[in-house]
């Protein structure tokens, strides 16, 4: 009996690690949609191509980790910003579901590039970072690291937020679309700012993944969804949400996965999700309708 | 002279065959119409404002439940389908009905639904033991005797399965059209405009809604039957998930949600613009075509949202469907 409770400590710890990470990307997709109202279903993938950066930048070029980190999260921005200003910016003013379909666009054609420059093997870093034993439990010292970082970004964009002139714009902004630009602040700049934003929280997580996962053209199919439903769970928009779901979601993968096998674990968090958002259509901290 | 013409065009679909063209023509025709005919079956819902992101759901029930039901029980899938159908209904119900009741819409409705059909390919996934999990499964094949093939719904001739698409397809557009010319669809778009004003006009919107998700469910239901019996091998990735959610919205965004056969254009669309990408660089480049048709769908719904059959026969001057709505 006591082996089988270390296992399940091991279980729900590796979900707060995930967490951490779900937590991360729904961070950058929460500001988003929050300022824009718009969801990028391509989040994932623009995460998909910024790992692939660092796994040319480093491997193939050899060029040291965090010169190839660095201009991972410079691609971010940089993919964030082209990605409002060529697809988001034109269908703007069309029906809001338009811009969710346009960025599914976006997907296939960074899927279909990913492939064609890629290639469909797995590829990884070749870096084994090492397990910490605490007692019995095995913590993957990885995981443990972008649970750290994905925290210290989550505090740092909030007092980002809260204590800057340009993050007061965009707070403003989110508040009210129509309004601002009569106070003088003009949109188009936030919004491409915080794309830029956006993409590089995209990056930031992609550096922390590269350390744990094998990269292939179809990896952000893998965790995309299920950051689409933890944003949803918080209520798209709502950082604070989406950070306490995504600790909420990860459990369930973790400690359900442990019960049954993986997929089940997956299963029971999206019937969770489902369930909720029939006892709270608004997500966890919207309320009741 | 509508009439006409569309006669004109059945009956020289009926004598596609005739003309001895081979296998491969045909094969490709035959797909053009599976999967017009299902993105007609999501057409039907997603014009009327509900873009539906779990559609891969039901067609996954479609061809698993056909498929398992022959492997495993030795049913007929011809009993398959209506076990298919009746789970589908009750899958779209469970869906549908806490969705309109909520007035879960727009993107919510959209990444609900997505919920839904990655549970559908998780499900799949997890019953390795039964399913085949990702290899994909085969149904046991009966093509060796005559009535055994009929039972089985297997068919070794592209023949009889072009006469059974071509027939089920067809049906599909009768659907469609009933839709189109009844009162639901006038409330329906009515609703997808201003939910809380149709209500107070008197229409049951969660009543109205969730008979037309579940029409439009069980068609693709019987779509992913279909497609599991004529290509005899199905597996989670192709027949479920976001995948192919997604490839059912964009296929009839592409032709033209508003068009009858605008879906239908859009997977015949799709469906070459692939075969051609692989005719004229071979198997050796993988993702150019997932790339070029990514990019252009970009592009259709920045430049033309009504997709290339709604936006030509705009052109054209004709009076067409209501176009997108304003924003609102």
């Amino acid at each position: 009996m006591e082996l089988f409770d270390v296992f399940l400590l091991e279980a729900a710890i590796n979900g707060v690690l995930l967490g951490g990470i779900l937590a991360l990307l729904a961070l950058g997709l929460n500001l988003i949609f929050g300022v824009i109202d718009v969801v990028w279903i391509c989040y994932a993938e623009l995460v998909m191509v910024d790992m692939y950066a660092v796994y040319y930048l480093h491997t193939v070029f050899g060029w040291p980790l965090p010169v190839a980190f660095a201009l991972c999260l410079a691609l971010g921005a940089l993919m964030g910003a082209l990605l409002h200003q060529l697809v988001i910016r034109p269908v703007l003013a069309a029906e809001p579901i338009n811009q969710l379909l346009v960025t599914g666009g976006v997907l296939f054609f960074l899927q279909g590039a990913a492939t064609l420059g890629f290639g469909i093997e797995f590829k990884n870093l070749g870096i084994q970072l090492p397990l910490i034993a605490v007692g019995e439990i095995n913590v993957s010292f990885a995981r443990l690291i972008a649970f750290a970082v994905a925290l210290a970004a989550m505090l740092g964009l909030y007092l980002f937020l809260k204590r800057t002139y340009l993050g007061t714009a965009i707070r403003a902004i989110s508040q009210d679309r129509a309004i601002m630009p009569l106070m003088g602040v003009n949109p188009n700049r936030i919004f491409l700012f915080t794309s830029a934003l956006g993409g590089l929280l995209a990056g930031l997580a992609a550096c922390l993944l590269v350390l744990q996962y094998d990269i292939h053209p179809a990896i952000g199919l893998s965790f995309g969804p299920i950051t689409f439903l933890v944003c949803v769970l918080g209520g798209l928009g709502n950082m604070i949400g989406g950070f306490v779901a995504a600790f909420i979601f990860a459990q369930f993968i973790s400690v359900g996965g442990y019960f049954f096998h993986l997929e089940w674990g997956y299963v029971l968090a999206f019937l969770f999700f489902i369930a909720v958002m029939f006892w709270r259509p608004r997500g966890l901290t919207g309320g009741k309708s | 002279l509508r009439q006409a013409l569309a006669w004109i065009g059945i009956a020289a679909l009926l004598a596609v065959p005739l003309t001895g063209i081979g296998n491969y023509p045909l094969h490709l025709i035959i797909m053009c119409l599976l999967w017009g005919f299902t993105y007609t079956s999501w057409a039907i819902m997603g014009r009327l404002g509900m873009v539906s992101l779990g559609h891969g759901a039901f067609f996954a029930i479609g061809a698993y439940v056909a498929v398992m039901g022959w492997n495993h029980f030795g049913l007929s899938p011809w009993i398959g389908i209506a076990l298919a159908l009746a789970l589908t209904a009750v899958v779209a119900c469970m869906i549908g009905y806490p969705c309109f009741r909520l007035k879960i819409v727009g993107h919510y409705f959209a990444l609900v639904t997505l919920a839904l059909s990655e549970i559908a390919r998780m499900i799949i996934v997890a019953l390795r033991d039964v399913t085949g999990g990702s290899l994909g499964v085969t149904p046991n094949t009966a093509l060796a005797d005559r009535t055994g093939s009929i039972v089985a719904l297997q068919f070794s001739s592209k023949l009889t399965w072009f006469y059974i698409v071509l027939a089920v397809w067809l049906t599909g557009l009768w659907v469609w059209t009933r839709v189109d010319r009844s009162m639901t669809r006038l409330a329906l778009e009515a609703i997808s405009q201003e939910e809380d004003a149709a209500a107070a006009v008197g229409m049951s919107v969660t009543r109205l809604k969730l008979g037309v998700t579940i029409l439009s469910a069980l068609l693709t239901c019987i779509g992913g039957v279909l497609y599991a019996q004529y290509q005899l091998y199905v597996n989670p990735e192709t027949v479920s998930g976001i995948g192919v959610s997604l490839q059912m919205v964009f296929g009839a965004l592409a032709g033209g949600m508003f068009v009858r056969l605008g879906p239908t254009l859009g997977a015949a669309f799709t469906l070459l613009l692939a075969e051609l990408l692989r005719l004229v660089w071979g198997h050796a480049i993988h993702g150019l075509d997932t790339a070029i048709y990514g990019l252009m769908l970009v592009l259709f719904i920045i430049f033309m949202p009504q997709g290339i059959l709604g936006g030509a026969l705009q052109a054209w001057g004709q009076r067409t469907k209501p176009l997108l709505r304003e924003a609102s």
